[in-house]
């Protein structure tokens, strides 16, 4: 493949002195399309938090294009897992867009006409821009997801991260949410995190599963092992990646 | 009323009103956006410690009162960034503490017979001109600095984790923000007492985020219900010789009730007609 553009050495991590990551090492190249897949509380939004610098490692290191995350920001998109904080807050949907365009030390010049049209731009793609002057508060899942995405976006990032991101959207909606994700993919690196295996299709480049311990699999597929060493107990329904699609029912040992 | 308009103390007052209402619109809209409506009370009361040390001390009143306003605002920030989930109840400790200084304070100061009403429901009536030259001076600097950080505000305030990922300096605006609490606070005790303090931040937001749809329009809106509430309580104190700093709340009050009523009159109304609104985001889903 290409050149790596996120790399993660020898990380630990610990909460009030519980570890929850554990020796975690992980590339991710330029063009992948990453899913870390895991039990609740294996650590998947910790990694995240890691890899985007708003957590502090005890041990290890991450970059990101070769810089500490913190200073990689702005090549950075990120999609929070919890996209129904502060719904009353009175804020329109396209001022939550032009949040993704802040640069630090800017204050009286506005939003510039760059930053508009980049907005519009970022929200006519995920197909809200109908919805910019509503109240955020009035949105439903589905449309919130597709405008916090759109926030991620209008920064121009190079790498995406998704936490969750199928949590607010309806079955019937997760096709057409994998398409806009897969023409992203053709320009930007996505790294998605989940416990819900249902997100891996074969749009999906790479696995990983953690779970304390991170088990990687660049190849898309994921083995019964990587599973069990995940999750501790077998589990059914395995999805296989490019370039098949293979659902196979893999029975207790 | 006319001819009361004539005399300088009331025109004095009427000022007053009018330029604390201006600020607390504007600090009060980002307290509560920023949930920390118990925090800026905290800094309100500790104040009060302020004011026993200004009278110990043979202090002005505003020295006395910006140091210790200023001392636990920074105190409060500290222990809020640092240890958030036990930050409530460290704010309570000090919103205690202050008081409680404040009132050891007062008995210790000779020959002081402490007068706790005029600092708890203020004295509008005897504001005096050099504090309306300081109250706007005051309003200026608030607006320069929020209007300067206004996106950044923004951001901190709706997502804080997003603003950092932008690098919006989010301790910094926080700190600041404290700040200008402290410093607004120590101002306004003096006209209008601290327990309207409280009031004129939080009820005129609460009502105006339910009626805009912006951080900016909520700030004005604020400010024009704090202005009315403060001119029309004004009224009712003078015209039947009550506490202005109790009328001026219970108009609020009023007020308040009439916001929630109107606005769940509203809700109803646009849920028959079968549209959606604001406060149905449920029923507004499709999609």
């Amino acid at each position: 493949m290409t050149e790596s553009i996120i790399e993660v050495r020898d990380l630990w991590f610990s909460f009030n002195g519980q570890p929850v990551l554990r020796n975690v090492n992980l590339t991710v190249p330029q063009g992948d399309f990453l899913v870390v897949i895991g039990p609740n509380g294996g650590g998947k939004t910790t990694l995240l938090k890691v890899m985007l610098g708003l957590l502090k490692p005890d041990r290890g290191t991450v970059s990101v294009f070769g810089l500490p995350p913190h200073r990689a920001a702005h090549h950075i998109g990120y999609v929070p897992q919890n996209v129904h904080v502060n719904k009353t807050f009175p804020i329109s949907v396209l001022d939550v867009v032009l949040m993704g365009r802040l640069r630090p030390g800017r204050g009286w010049p506005r939003h510039s006409r760059q930053d508009r049209d980049a907005a519009r731009k970022a929200l006519e793609q995920m197909r809200v821009w109908e919805y910019r002057d509503r109240r955020i508060g009035e949105l439903s899942g589905g449309q919130l997801q597709r405008v916090f995405i759109a926030r991620a976006l209008v920064g121009k990032p190079q790498v995406l991260f998704l936490d969750e991101a199928m949590a607010s959207i309806d079955a019937q909606s997760r096709g057409e949410f994998y398409e806009i994700l897969t023409e992203l993919n053709r320009s930007v690196t996505i790294v998605a995190v989940s416990h819900d295996m249902m997100i891996l299709s074969n749009h999906v480049k790479s696995v990983a599963c953690i779970n304390r311990e991170l088990h990687h699999h660049n190849s898309g597929s994921i083995t019964q092992e990587m599973l069990d060493e995940a999750y501790h107990c077998p589990v059914d329904l395995v999805a296989h990646g490019i370039p098949h699609r293979v659902l196979e029912c893999h029975k207790d040992k | 009323m006319w001819e009361a308009l004539q005399t300088d103390f009331i025109r004095n007052a009427l000022a007053a009103g009018v330029l604390v209402s201006i600020v607390c619109g504007i600090i009060g809209t980002l307290v509560v956006v920023n949930r920390i409506v118990f925090l800026a009370g905290g800094i309100a009361h500790a104040a009060y410690g302020g004011i026993g040390l200004a009278f110990f001390l043979g202090w002005p009143y505003v020295a006395g009162t910006t140091a210790v306003s200023l001392l636990s605002a920074g105190i409060m920030a500290a222990v809020t960034i640092k240890a958030k989930h036990r930050a409530d109840a460290m704010v309570g400790v000090l919103w205690a503490v202050g008081m409680a200084l404040g009132v050891i304070l007062l008995d210790l100061s000779p020959g002081y017979n402490a007068d706790l009403m005029s600092y708890l429901f203020g004295s509008i009536l005897t504001v005096p001109a050099s504090d309306l030259w300081q109250m706007g001076l005051l309003g200026i600097a608030v607006i320069a600095v929020v209007a300067w950080y206004y996106n950044d505000f923004l951001a901190m305030s709706y997502d804080d984790e997003f603003a950092r990922l932008r690098n919006v300096p989010v301790t910094f605006l926080y700190c600041l923000l404290l700040g200008m609490i402290a410093l607004a606070v120590v101002m306004i005790i003096r006209v209008v007492g601290l327990i309207l303090v409280i009031a004129l931040l939080t009820i005129p937001p609460f009502i105006a985020e339910k009626f805009t749809g912006s951080l900016r329009g909520m700030m004005m809106l604020s400010s024009v219900l704090s202005c009315l509430f403060t001119v029309v309580g004004f009224g009712v104190s003078y015209a039947l010789n009550l506490t202005s700093g109790a009328t001026i709340i219970l108009v609020a009050a009023a007020g308040f009730f009439l916001a929630v009523l109107w606005d769940r009159w509203r809700h109803r109304r646009r849920r028959k007609t079968g549209k959606t609104g604001p406060a149905d985001p449920i029923e507004g889903a499709q999609g």
